[in-house]
């Protein structure tokens, strides 16, 4: 990447500088899982065999779509995403 | 990549808008002719006409690397070397330099030049950042091409949750150019971390903050201030109460970097209240690691907690200063520190006597923390110019209304206890026997700030953590 903005800490400098990934839960139970399709072409169909993995361990998915691939997702879909579930899987291939 | 001066020759710092570098365009022009000369121009790369070699520098990169302060600057080169420089035009050198062809007949002999555009105010910052060494020892953090650097500091979570101005190396080098100390000194450990916090971490945070340079040394005097282990800033931070750091300034610091003391003074709009009290919030959230919901486990917090700073008023010679009476020298800066809840308004338009308006506001002091609490906290006091005026029209100076109003602040403990008035709050049954102060003796701190109207004055509470004195009280230290 060509950096063009440079910063200065202003911490003590005790964290890494790349954020930290969530760390995934310990369990899935009682968790939903948002599978979103990013609305390119069989997406849906990995999210639908993936739909059914999480049926038959037991896990509640709910399944959201951008309206086109060509751009980010709508705040609206990602705050209703945030709302209604706690992990996400989103489809990112052909 | 900035071109390789020649290693013999002459060389000429100038710039289009300097009347003396256009005075001696025909010099150039001449020792031009005469032998190699090669003329770095800041700001016009068609300045000066008729020379063979002229380098385009307006980005500065070789007025920087020159060391340039001002132009005309005629350098000699030998054998990769600089043996000789002048600057301005003074015939004499320039002729001892560049020899005959350096004449300028009918030039006057000698005629001052100008200032490099190198060092103008903010450009030297800039460019050391650019090319030459910062200093810096705080850890680079890129930014990616298309992000915004604001965006990202939010990211990092280095923000109060409005947007900062992001660190770069210029605006911390301009930052720590507004004080004389080293970038590299420890100020002291900023809790809940208890991290140490340098000059320059100072200086980032209050860039980001939106300080400008010149408040430096009251940053750091407030920050020095907060750290007093009487202060008590862990326990501050970590409180469930409402309680934050109050910032009053006194003396010359307050009026050279234009703090507000007059209208609106505990309200926004002026930069220097608002963000020196803020740099204070982010040396502690950012340095210090004290973030809400972490170790800020406030219930509900306070708006003061982004930041809550204002000066004292001092024009009246007859009123002795929150700091001198906390044993500061007239005539010296000093920051005040006390732990504050929010600003609880007092209204009085009636009383018309010092004795009416000490009784009056008495029963407004009552409230702080609970009517019936007396150990929830001290207060400040902030007297407006016209309810000040009843005061020292009735001949009462500051010694005066402290007294009278610590007389006016007892009460029969009765009235206090556990289930007196119907309320279960309140003082032990123990109690009830005593007359009981609502503050401790050197509890209630008057100051004065405040537009010319308006009969009212603030009211605002303290933390119940000050119940201890010998452990937890407010704070004033000089600011150097």
């Amino acid at each position: 990447m060509n950096h063009t903005s440079k910063l200065r800490d202003p911490t003590a400098e005790t964290s890494p500088t790349r954020r930290a990934r969530l760390a995934p839960p310990p369990s899935l139970d009682g968790k939903v899982v948002a599978l979103m399709d990013i609305g390119k072409s069989r997406g849906a169909e990995f999210l639908d065999r993936l739909e059914g993995h999480f049926k038959a361990a037991g896990v509640t998915t709910r399944r959201y779509r951008k309206p086109t691939n060509t751009k980010v997702a709508p705040a609206a879909v990602l705050q209703t995403i945030a709302a209604e579930a706690q992990l996400a899987v989103i489809a990112l291939s052909d | 990549m900035i071109e390789v001066l020649p290693a013999d020759g002459l060389v000429i710092v100038a710039k289009r808008e300097c009347h003396t570098c256009v005075l001696v365009e025909p010099v150039m022009q001449s020792l031009d002719r005469a032998g190699p000369l090669t003329v770095i121009t800041q700001d016009d790369p068609a300045f000066p006409s008729g020379v063979g070699r002229v380098l385009d520098d307006q980005q500065l990169e070789r007025s920087f690397h020159l060391n340039i302060e001002a132009v005309p600057t005629l350098i000699r080169y030998e054998g990769g070397r600089e043996v000789g420089r002048t600057v301005g035009w003074d015939r004499a050198e320039w002729t001892r330099l560049a020899g005959a062809a350096a004449a300028g007949d009918g030039l006057p002999a000698w005629q001052p030049g100008c200032g490099s555009r190198s060092v103008e105010p903010g450009v030297q910052e800039t460019l050391i950042a650019r090319y030459g060494d910062p200093g810096l020892k705080s850890r680079e953090i890129a930014v990616g091409e298309w992000d915004d650097p604001i965006e990202a500091c939010f990211e990092r979570g280095w923000s109060d949750g409005l947007p900062v101005v992001p660190p770069t190396d210029e605006r911390i080098l301009r930052m720590l150019g507004g004080t004389d100390r080293k970038p590299g000194e420890i100020v002291g450990l900023i809790p809940p971390n208890l991290a140490p916090c340098t000059v320059e971490k100072v200086a980032i945070n209050a860039v980001m903050a939106g300080c400008k340079p010149e408040y430096m040394p009251v940053v750091l005097g407030v920050l020095e201030a907060a750290l007093d282990p009487l202060f008590v800033l862990h326990g501050l931070l970590c409180t469930t109460h409402f309680s934050g750091p109050l910032v009053i300034i006194n003396g010359p610091a307050a009026k050279a970097v234009g703090m507000n003391s007059g209208v609106n003074a505990l309200g926004q709009g002026n930069r220097a209240n608002a963000t020196i009290g803020r740099a204070l919030q982010l040396i502690v959230r950012n340095v210090g690691g004290g973030l809400p919901g972490g170790m800020d486990r406030a219930t509900l917090g306070n708006p003061g907690k982004y930041t809550f700073c204002f000066a004292e008023d001092e024009s009246d010679p007859d009123w002795e200063p929150l700091a001198q009476r906390r044993g500061i020298a007239a005539g010296k800066s000093a920051v005040t520190l006390f732990h504050a809840e929010g600003v609880h308004g007092f209204i009085d338009q009636k009383s018309r006597t010092p004795e009416e308006l000490t009784r009056s506001l008495a029963m407004g002091l009552f409230g702080v923390g609970h009517p019936k609490l007396c150990d929830a906290g001290n207060a400040v006091l902030v007297l407006s110019p016209e309810h000040y005026r009843i005061f020292r029209e009735g001949g009462w100076n500051r010694r005066r209304i402290e007294e009278e109003l610590y007389q006016a602040l007892k009460r029969p403990g009765r009235d206090l206890i556990h289930g007196a008035q119907n309320v279960p709050e309140g003082l032990p049954a123990s109690m009830a026997d005593k007359i009981v102060d609502k503050f401790q003796p050197d509890g209630l701190l008057i100051v004065r700030a405040g537009g010319p109207a308006g009969l009212f004055s603030a009211i605002i509470g303290g933390w119940p953590g000050q119940r201890v004195r010998e452990e937890c009280q407010a704070v004033t230290h000089e600011i150097r």
